[in-house]
């Protein structure tokens, strides 16, 4: 009898639930929970009200989501619409200038930079775009676009401290990644790997060929050719090459050699950055630089004399692999649905996007529609990133951001600063890389800080989430608000006993509680 | 061992993800904190720094053949290699640690590494710190096997200096992960506390780190540590290991290491990455003084890098590459492992491997930890004798 019931136990912890679907409610609040940052007070009956069904296809075409309050917000940060040769002339050229002046004295130049007002410090770009994704985050009606924003950026990692990314991930954000994510996955391939940011994470703007396999040229352009620094003494660099196939195509068990990294990057040389003599910062194919000997990648041939179309022609071969597409699947299955996604739905959506030239909307389409995705067992299983659970806490609250540069250097505590990720595998989407004691308190931390208001620069206001309500009500009414009511019981008591009268700590308590770090 | 039943009902990770996280909370009988006399303190060098230019060859004309723009010179020529031993030199950034090898608390090991062929780096970090190349399935790390393979005695028996849990530590060691020791506490009034550890059953680690205070510990003997992230690490570590809190392994990483273009030889990229590295280092050892005879501190990074320099004067992803160990029950003032040269490269391009990392964190863990066997820490694998602890 004992181990039936222990079996019983194991099995109704191992399905979620027992029932076998969800109820309306349950599915709006799922929706919100995993196609946006969580619900604010109030939007799990608007989407009732709208129908979850027509709420899902708007969000997949956020183009004919108004979002006009956000926008407004934006105009706020006034390095986001500025040009890559723009931040970098503003930013950049007068801290080289200064480096130039001071001669190299760490003293002389630190004096310097401290005499340099607020809006013109060079961290002030990188500010600028984290606040921007964390108040896009947090008020867009866009919410679909941003989970998605914040699943490609992850995906062909960018890492602001490298160098003079920090003045090209504002470019590479809003030029590159949000104009594709809704196309195909091949045009944003392509727009990634001729990206100023990613050719300079990744070290392509250097790799060029070696010496005796560059083009033969007329002596006038050679000697022209051989002006740029990495021409002089240069060769082969196999960073982006590598990284390409193991991270934003095949996966590293997709089925590539060494041999293919090496002849890849040879394809790629050449493809670098505009020098600001040569009119800005933008992509620039060096031909001078480009190896014209014969090649041949994952079975492809290239004969002789091939310049940039080996490189167009090597990314739409990679867009279109099964292991690609396997890939990109498995990663939205697991972003979206599960931390160990089922096969059947992984290879389900894989073939989706192979049916559909790569089409990203369609493929996430297909993550939605599937019976997967609305499993009970997967209601309120995943755990939330730091950046999922900071800004649904501050959505739940309903609180409203000023500056969001406390919230910046919370994610940092709980460890997922924005831009932040040194190695371009980004960061993990598994709970087993968030969970853990250190974080954990500062998850904690955090939460209290929020309910009770002390965050400079956030306003949160939780007693106006309940009214005037006695304490064993107020754990009740908070519970819902909060968490749509799915407080256990032993949460429930605990609160109720040692929660004190006080509705901030509370509410504190509740989205600290292990049901608020679930989605 | 730890029961797997208290484990689901103490760990406060498995409330929040279905009893599938390792326990990070251990309810412990005893929360005694005065463990085992000895430490092990790992730092991973992420991104795989260029150990060919960390402990240099220079004895061997083919290094400098393969390198003409960032070779670190032979001894006695300006910004030349530190001599070791006649044919090796360290890196002259290295100059901290020197006197550590003189006085043979230091060693290396050279052409150590995975046996493993991928030259992915988060590959080849995960099989690292699974400690079982090759195989993906593995969810826990060897650091934490060791611990586990051995009596708990504390709740900050393993502690991971960094915002994540590593893949060195998961499982079931009970190891902790911070970043600041000073803020490794539940702030707000005791209500609030005892709340939160109902909820996620219990906080001991923090509750002794607070009735401990290690922030409030100096450095001893004059130790500066350089302001970076490994120097907060480090000197946090030692705090821990000053305070008697029970420590017995620490890890911490430090990345940058990842030198495809502008490498630089004696002066450069690296030459900073290093300078930093070995005046943390020393500082650690400076700082604990004596009490480094209980510890002992041992480097690892994924894979070296390719032998020739690449077409940016830097270097690519290659294979075998160096571990520096520091500190008690060392048998320093040593370049150990045998060098494979460089005539006969490991698929014509990178050094081989001679050495397996396991070999050498077999006999720390079972010399300084006490750890019996090593079944559990390498399952299917035979370590053998390195000599170097």
């Amino acid at each position: 009898m004992k181990v039936t019931k222990l079996i019983t136990l194991v099995l109704v912890a191992a399905m979620g639930m027992s029932s076998p679907h969800l109820t309306e409610r349950q599915r709006a609040l799922h929706a919100l929970n995993r196609l946006g940052f969580g619900p604010r007070p109030g939007d799990v009956d608007a989407v009732m009200r709208v129908g979850i069904d027509r709420w899902i296809d708007q969000q997949l075409h956020p183009e004919g989501i108004a979002d006009a309050a956000v926008g407004a917000r934006l105009r706020n940060f006034p390095t986001l619409q500025m040009s890559d040769r723009e931040l970098v002339q503003k930013y950049y050229v007068p801290i080289v200038e200064m480096r130039r002046e001071a001669k190299g004295d760490e003293n002389t130049i630190k004096e310097m930079r401290e005499k340099i007002p607020y809006d013109q410090r060079p961290q002030r770009v990188v500010e600028d775009l984290v606040s921007q994704r964390i108040v896009r985050a947090v008020d867009s009606d866009r919410q679909l676009n941003e989970v998605m924003v914040d699943f490609w950026m992850n995906h062909f990692n960018v890492f602001a401290g490298k160098g003079i990314d920090r003045f090209l991930l504002t470019g590479y954000e809003r030029d590159t990644i949000r104009p594709r994510i809704w196309g195909k996955f091949e045009d944003l391939l392509l727009a990634t790997a001729k990206s100023p940011a990613m050719l300079f994470y990744l070290d392509n703007a250097q790799s060029v060929a070696a010496p005796e396999n560059r083009p033969s040229l007329p002596p006038r352009f050679a000697a022209r050719a051989m002006q740029a620094p990495q021409a002089r003494r240069g060769g082969l660099n196999e960073n982006y090459a590598r990284e390409i196939m193991e991270l934003h195509t095949l996966g590293v068990d997709g089925g590539y050699t060494q041999k293919d990294v090496t002849e890849l990057a040879r394809v790629f040389t050449g493809w670098s950055i505009a020098r600001p003599q040569e009119g800005g910062t933008g992509f620039v194919f060096r031909r001078a630089v480009h190896d014209v000997r014969p090649k041949t990648v994952l079975g492809v041939h290239f004969p002789a004399g091939g310049g940039i179309e080996e490189g167009e022609r090597m990314i739409h071969v990679l867009a279109h692999q099964p292991a690609t597409a396997h890939r990109i699947a498995y990663k939205l299955c697991q972003r979206l649905v599960s931390d160990d996604p089922p096969k059947a739905l992984v290879d389900r959506v894989a073939k989706r996007f192979l049916a559909t030239d790569g089409d990203l909307r369609e493929t996430v389409k297909a993550v939605i529609a599937s019976p997967e995705f609305w499993d009970p067992a997967v209601y309120r299983a995943k755990v939330k990133t730091p950046f999922e659970y900071v800004v649904s806490a501050i959505r739940a609250v309903d609180a409203h951001v000023d500056d969001a540069r406390p919230i910046a250097r919370a994610l940092q505590q709980i460890g997922e600063p924005l831009y932040g990720a040194q190695p371009p595998t980004g960061y993990s989407d598994k709970a087993e890389a968030w969970m853990n004691s250190g974080a954990l308190m500062s998850r904690l931390n955090f939460a209290m800080s929020l309910a009770g208001n002390t965050l400079p620069g956030v306003n949160t206001n939780v007693n106006a989430l309940v009214g005037n309500v006695d304490v064993a009500s107020c754990v009740d009414a908070l519970g819902i608000a909060l968490t749509g009511g799915n407080l256990t019981e032993e949460t429930r008591q605990t609160i109720k006993s040692k929660g004190g009268q006080q509705v901030r700590t509370i509410a504190g308590l509740i989205l600290g509680s292990p049901e608020f770090q679930r989605q | 061992m730890i029961d797997r039943r208290i484990f689901l009902k103490s760990s406060g990770m498995a409330l929040v993800a279905g009893g599938l996280l390792p326990n990070v909370f251990v309810r412990m009988a005893s929360a005694a904190t005065t463990g085992g006399k000895n430490v092990v303190v790992a730092i991973f060098q992420r991104g795989a720094v260029d150990g060919l230019n960390v402990v240099v060859p220079y004895a061997e004309q083919a290094y400098y053949a393969a390198r003409p723009t960032i070779a670190i010179p032979r001894p006695g020529t300006e910004g030349g290699a530190l001599d070791l031993d006649g044919f090796f030199g360290v890196h002259p950034a290295l100059a901290p640690l020197l006197p550590y090898f003189k006085d043979r608390s230091a060693a290396f090991v050279q052409a150590v590494g995975s046996p493993d062929a991928t030259r992915s780096h988060f590959d080849a970090q995960d099989f690292m710190e699974c400690g079982t190349p090759g195989v993906k399935t593995t969810e826990d790390g060897f650091l934490a096997r060791a611990v586990a393979a051995t009596p708990a005695k504390s709740p900050l028996r393993a502690v991971a200096l960094g915002p994540a849990m590593p893949r060195i530590l998961a499982g079931r060691a009970g190891a902790v992960a911070m970043t600041n020791i000073a803020q490794f506490g539940i702030r707000g009034d005791a209500a609030v506390n005892s709340a939160f550890e109902s909820m996620y059953g219990g906080f001991e680690a923090a509750r002794i780190v607070k009735s401990a205070d290690p922030a409030k510990l100096q450095p001893d003997n004059g130790a500066v540590y350089p302001n970076n992230p490994l120097g907060n690490s480090l000197k946090q570590i030692a705090q821990l290991i000053k305070s008697n809190v029970g420590l017995e392994v620490a890890f911490t990483d430090v990345g940058g290491w990842d030198t495809h273009a502008g490498e630089g030889g004696a002066q450069g990229q690296l030459a900073n990455n290093l300078r930093n590295f070995s005046e943390t280092i020393a500082a650690f050892a400076k700082d604990l003084g004596s009490r480094m005879s209980d510890v002992t501190l041992v480097t690892m990074s994924e894979f070296g890098r390719t032998v020739k320099e690449n077409g940016n004067r830097g270097t690519d992803h290659g294979h075998a590459n160096v571990m520096l160990l520091l500190g008690g029950g060392i048998r320093g003032g040593k370049v150990h492992g045998k060098w494979p040269g460089l005539q006969n490269l490991y698929e014509n391009r990178d050094l081989a491997v001679t050495t397996d990392f396991r070999d050498v964190f077999a006999e720390v863990l079972t010399k300084r930890l006490g750890v019996t066997s090593m079944g559990t820490v390498f399952p299917g694998y035979a370590p053998r004798a390195v000599g170097v602890v």
